[in-house]
């Protein structure tokens, strides 16, 4: 077997599983570090026939993407921090309207121009509540280069899947470093395609399902359906409605659609978690610290152990749960003052110890500070 | 002919439209509809992309592919179904504020691009959903419930902004001169290119009322008497100008269109590829 090894860096490696899932449209805003998302995709999009198109500004980059979802490409638009908070609006149009998106953000120390070039974790909690009003989120949280390969593919397989935006939460460790990474075969991993009306289906209803089901199938603009995609609530035609049932109908649709197939969503990665009496979380660049960290702390006669959620959204409540009954401490380690570690407090509750070590200064968690801080917590 | 034109391309089931009764929006969807009949073009082809207030709800009356989306950000979403799909007619209907102000930028951008879009202005001179706020194209000294002393804000001319940003067709006209508006706009859909029709229209709820403007009728005629063909215009001084707009075809010229261009790099690559 012919092996595909390549040095690559984090943003390449997601555009490179992005065009591995079939992204054939990315519109975007240049803004650090999450540029070479479009320099990468300007140069290859047009190879394959795709369409990249740099925007005026970072709220048209979604909204391009959107438009090109409604005509049935696969759309991706990637930022980091500022260029995320300026997205927000149109996140929640993505999740009203059901439309399939991936919105990439690397991101970066805050708030506001905060620290372009340094990495952080600030927007973990942006990327939950960012937008108005309540909606199910999606949100990918890869470790490394080979990671930021798979979890794109992943994340157009659970937007198409599921007709929803979803969001690859990078940060600046994953978005610039370069390792080496075996590329997949085509074929290899599984990529979904969304789930279209049979052609010419009479009485097509854009946002009707089935008894039971949770996702409507989606048709294209220019394919024979002629459907209204509206930002206001609206019943299974499509069409506003602003009936209190109606509403409350379709926004428990939309957290189901999300709630109900967790199973299916849900993924993490556990490290010598079987025994641990001590559980550090981490996510994203900051877990391969912990890692580190758990291993040192084990030589040492310390049963620790690394849990890292690759989705951390939703979050992997039962898991989490069960560790807090387990061990004796939590950690959670972040880049922040403290965001994630809320989502911890809520599901650990009383069950054990929580710590926290945090930093926000555009440096980045050593292990030896984890190691050190969970030695204090025990 | 215009009941006509209604079973063929309106959502008759979505009606009664939510318009007050004397808006002059209706004028302007069905001068759209009937500028698309004589085209020819198939419904399905057509997409028809809103923005954010009264002008951007004609959509949903309209039985095309219809998009409703995000204040301002109509011909930016418009801009993302026309290159990835250059086959559909794409069609944008804006109102001032959310053309001019919130979506100034993707304005004169798309214009700029000079991508194949249709953006059709309702400029009604006021933010009528949101109850009467002065908009950018609110006449100096004119009044809005956020301009309680009068406006003192100088107003922007929509259509010329665009032809001066690039746009290959621009014209304006009203709901008084039908034809005339009918025309520009099957002009404008013809053109390959972006064009853009500045349709003047009223708002008696909130512009009318608070500016002492009578009812419909008397602002139509107001309209009529305030609009000066261009070519007459030009022999008119700044003065005699004072209160006045002109109508008329502004700009009608030749340029690269961008999906076109975009499609010619997709083939120029796929030459060098082949070589
Ligand atoms: S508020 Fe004004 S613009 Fe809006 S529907 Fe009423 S009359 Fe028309």
């Amino acid at each position: 077997m012919k092996s595909n090894f390549k040095l690559m860096q984090g943003n390449e490696a997601c555009v490179e599983g992005a065009l591995y899932a079939g992204m054939r449209f990315y519109s975007g805003y240049p803004i650090t570090p999450s540029t070479e998302l479009m320099e990468i995709s300007a140069v290859k999009l047009p190879l394959l026939g795709g369409k990249f198109l740099q925007m005026e500004d970072e709220i048209a980059g979604i909204a391009a993407a959107i438009g090109a979802s409604l005509t049935g490409f696969k759309a991706m638009t990637g930022t980091s921090g500022p260029g995320f908070s300026l997205k927000q609006e149109n996140i929640g149009y993505a999740a009203i309207t059901e439309v399939p998106l991936v919105i990439v953000n690397i991101q970066r120390g805050g708030p506001s121009t905060g620290l372009p070039t340094s990495p952080a974790q600030g927007d973990v909690m942006q990327a939950k509540w960012g937008t108005h009003g309540d909606h199910p989120v999606i949100a990918l949280c890869p470790s490394s280069v080979r990671e930021m390969f798979e979890l794109t593919v992943r994340a157009f397989n659970l937007a198409e899947k599921y007709r929803t935006p979803v969001i690859l939460l990078a940060d600046e460790i994953v978005g610039h470093m370069r390792e080496k990474i075996v590329v997949p075969e085509a074929g290899e991993l599984e990529v979904i395609n969304r789930n279209e009306p049979a052609p010419r289906q009479s009485n097509y209803l854009p946002y009707s399902v089935a008894d039971g089901a949770y996702v409507p199938e989606i048709a294209s603009f220019g394919t024979g359906y002629r459907f209204h995609v509206t930002g206001l609530m609206h019943d299974e035609t499509g069409f506003p409605s602003n009936s209190s049932e109606n509403a409350e109908k379709l926004l428990d649709r939309l957290m189901n659609k999300i709630k109900m197939n967790e199973d299916d969503i849900l993924d993490f990665e556990e490290y010598m978690t079987e025994d641990a009496e001590i559980v550090i979380l981490g996510y994203g660049g900051t877990a391969r610290s912990v890692k580190s960290a758990v291993k040192t702390l084990r030589k040492e006669g310390i049963k620790a152990g690394m849990f890292r959620p690759k989705t951390i959204w939703p979050s992997p409540e039962k898991r989490i749960k069960e560790l807090s009954e387990q061990a004796k401490a939590i950690i959670v380690a972040e880049l922040n003052l403290g965001q994630y570690v809320l989502e911890v407090e809520r599901i650990v509750k009383d069950s054990c110890k929580l710590g926290f070590i945090g930093k926000a200064n555009g440096e980045v968690l050593m292990p030896d500070e984890i190691a050190a801080k969970a030695k204090e917590v025990l | 002919m215009a009941s006509a034109l209604i079973e063929k391309y309106m959502r008759t089931d979505k009606f009664p439209h939510m318009w007050c009764p004397g808006c002059g929006h209706g004028i302007i969807m069905r001068s759209i509809v009937d500028a698309i009949d004589r085209l020819g073009w198939e419904k399905d082809n057509v997409c028809v992309v809103s923005g954010i207030g009264c002008s951007s709800r004609a959509p949903g009356y309209m039985d095309f592919n219809t998009l409703h989306t995000t204040h301002g950000r109509a011909l930016a979403f418009a801009t993302g179904i026309k290159l990835a799909n250059p086959d559909l007619h794409v069609v944008v209907v804006s109102g001032d504020g959310d053309s001019s102000a919130i979506g100034g930028n993707h304005l004169i951008h798309a214009a700029r691009r000079n991508i194949d879009i249709t953006t059709i202005v309702f400029n009604n001179n006021i933010y009528g959903m949101t109850g009467g706020q002065y908009s950018p194209t609110t006449p100096t000294n004119y009044f809005g419930s956020t301009a309680p002393y009068g406006n003192i804000d100088r107003c922007f001319d929509i259509a010329e902004l665009a032809g001066a940003a690039g746009a290959t067709y621009t014209a304006r006209s009203t709901i008084y001169h039908v034809p005339q508006m009918t025309n520009y706009i099957e002009k404008a859909l013809r053109k390959k290119g972006f064009s853009l029709v500045e349709a003047i229209s009223i708002c008696p709820t909130s512009f009318g009322r608070r500016n002492k403007l009578g009812d419909a009728v008397d602002m139509i005629k107001w309209i009529r008497d305030s609009a000066v063909p261009v070519s007459k215009a030009s022999t008119m001084s700044s003065d005699e100008m004072v209160g006045k707009f002109t109508i008329g075809e502004l700009k009608n010229t030749e340029a690269p269109e961008y999906t076109q261009q975009y499609d010619r790099l997709i083939e120029r690559l796929r030459e060098e590829d082949d070589a």
